[in-house]
């Protein structure tokens, strides 16, 4: 099966974090996943929620806002991808992500083509 | 020839003995519990059909196997591409070849285990692990369960069909964990069978409903004759059965409810005492010392002090004191309470640990609380604050034997000269 893993962070939280020893376990996390084989993806990071922008197309007009889709304590942060056989082998591989201990890692499958 | 009724009966025998079996072993690869569901209905339907005929098969189990797989086979193929089925209807029918060959029905290969540990998924909502384990396992439909766990049956089904879902969907494996997981999962399967336990016991007035608490001991057989290493299964297979050999002794000739400190020792079941107490020294040879262990250890003193007439308070303690740390349970605590009273005296008790527990939200709507504080308040004479707590215990009670006994026990608080008679210690979890 094919998840895709979305890394959510409280970003106060992660920013207290010690940064060096947090990027050093990712770097360390992201070899481990390309060392797992084919269908594993490294992850990718994405700039703070205060960059992002939404867009909503409706049938008079278009909204473009300001900010994140949900303006909830946890914000999208980044997302990698996984190929396993079920979802224990997913859970596992959310806990050995580094996000998981400044954030919540949420598994999604992905819908077979 | 086999009439209509003995085909009838052998299906009905294989279905209550092998139900689950064929049901895990169907599912166990494909992860779809509904569609394996859907398969074996049809081959009980057909073998209704086919066997007063043809006469019953030497092996109806085997027999349903085959067919199952074979309905499953053909469901896989309409609904996926014919290209993408290839291997995997090529290993359905080298398993059904297999199956089929080996005639012995303990030769299909028991998978039940794995079927619970992903009914108990931690993926899975907590409040349906147990009834979806009650029909996967056990054959149960929806409306059998509802009851027992107070839920509409319509209800009940969609929750059931939304958790065999999610089994497929999210991608919960149908496997026995790895050993450094297994403790943590195993309580969750533990968990699960004891929940479904408790309600059948807590509600023994309702008709149907003692059979739950029957299939969960069963299941908890199951599990500790496929995990035999595993001392928390024995722990809480030997705390149903300590709750079990007392169940005669629960309600009196007139269905009235009698608490564990008058029951006559006479009407409980010596035999599963004496089984409940093996397991547990079993237990406690084998491994860590677990809440189910610690509970049964409760259990084991309290039925012998009562056997033997001599009192074992601070032993009980010592095991409470333990389970406290284990659980951190508000309930626990209130079980603890009451033993503390033994030791300590009433007034201390009910001046420290029932006081903080009253300050506790979830113990507010929880009729065993209200009832101990009755009981500690109307030994040490504070009638009028016994009277309140008796009443709203008796508010909150759904049992009606229950509330029988609660109302007795005001109207004894109402009569100033009148003894009070001891304080209920079954376990409640």
């Amino acid at each position: 099966m094919r998840f895709m893993m979305l890394i959510h962070h409280d970003e106060p939280a992660l920013a207290a974090a010690p940064q060096k020893e947090l990027w050093a376990d990712y770097a360390a996390f992201n070899e481990a996943l390309k060392k797992a084989g084919a269908g594993m993806s490294a992850g990718e990071r994405l700039k703070p929620s205060s960059t992002a922008t939404t867009v909503r197309q409706r049938a008079t007009a278009t909204d473009v806002l300001d900010g994140p889709y949900a303006d909830t304590k946890e914000q999208l942060a980044g997302y990698f991808f996984i190929t396993v056989n079920d979802l224990d082998e997913a859970i596992a591989w959310a806990k050995r992500c580094p996000s998981s201990k400044y954030g919540s890692i949420e598994i999604r499958p992905v819908v077979d083509a | 020839m086999t009439t209509p009724e003995e085909a009838a009966r052998a299906a009905e025998r294989v279905a209550r003995e092998s139900y689950g079996r064929l049901l895990a072993f169907l599912a166990v690869r494909t992860r779809d519990v509904a569609a394996a569901e859907d398969a074996l209905g049809d081959a009980f339907a057909a073998a209704l059909r086919t066997w007063p005929k043809d006469g019953v098969p030497a092996n109806p189990a085997a027999w349903l196997l085959t067919a199952a797989r074979r309905n499953q086979a053909d469901s896989f193929r309409r609904s996926k591409t014919r290209e993408a089925s290839e291997p995997y209807l090529r290993i359905i029918s080298e398993e059904i070849a297999g199956a089929s060959s080996s005639l012995e029905p303990d030769i299909i290969p028991d998978r039940r285990l794995s079927l619970m540990f992903a009914c108990a998924h931690p993926a899975i909502e907590r409040g349906i692990r147990a009834p979806l384990i009650l029909q996967t396992i056990l054959g149960f439909t929806a409306e059998d369960i509802s009851a027992a766990f107070l839920l509409p049956a319509a209800t009940m089904g969609q929750r059931l069909v939304r958790a065999k879902t999610r089994i497929r969907d999210a991608g919960i494996p149908l496997v026995v964990p790895e050993k450094e997981e297994l403790a943590e999962r195993l309580d969750a399967v533990l968990d699960a069978i004891y929940a479904a336990y408790s309600k059948g016991w807590n509600d023994v007035g309702d008709a149907g409903v003692p059979e739950i608490a029957d299939e969960a001991v069963w299941l908890g057989r199951l599990v500790v004759s496929l995990l035999p290493e595993e001392p928390e299964a024995k722990g809480m297979l030997a705390l149903m059965l300590y709750a079990e050999a007392r169940r005669p002794a629960r309600r009196d000739a007139a269905g009235a409810y009698v608490p564990f400190e008058e029951q006559d020792i006479g009407l409980w079941n010596g035999s599963q005492i004496a089984e409940a107490e093996r397991l547990l020294l079993e237990a406690s040879r084998s491994g860590p010392t677990g809440r189910f262990q610690c509970e049964a250890a409760i259990q084991s003193a309290h039925t012998a002090r009562r056997v033997t007439g001599v009192a074992n308070w601070p032993a009980v303690l010592a095991l409470y004191d333990h389970l406290v740390v284990l659980t951190d349970s508000p309930v626990v605590v209130l079980n603890r309470a009451v033993v503390l009273a033994e030791v300590e005296g009433v007034d201390a008790v009910l001046d420290s640990t029932m006081a903080s527990l009253g300050e506790d939200k979830r113990m507010i709507g929880y009729q065993p609380y209200w009832a101990a504080k009755g009981h500690l308040l109307a030994r040490v004479r504070r009638m009028s604050e016994a009277r309140e707590a008796f009443t709203v215990a008796i508010g909150l009670t759904t049992d009606e034997a229950v509330r029988a006994y609660l109302q007795r026990q005001l109207a004894a608080v109402n009569q100033p000269n009148a003894a009070m008679t001891a304080i209920d210690l079954q376990c409640r979890p």
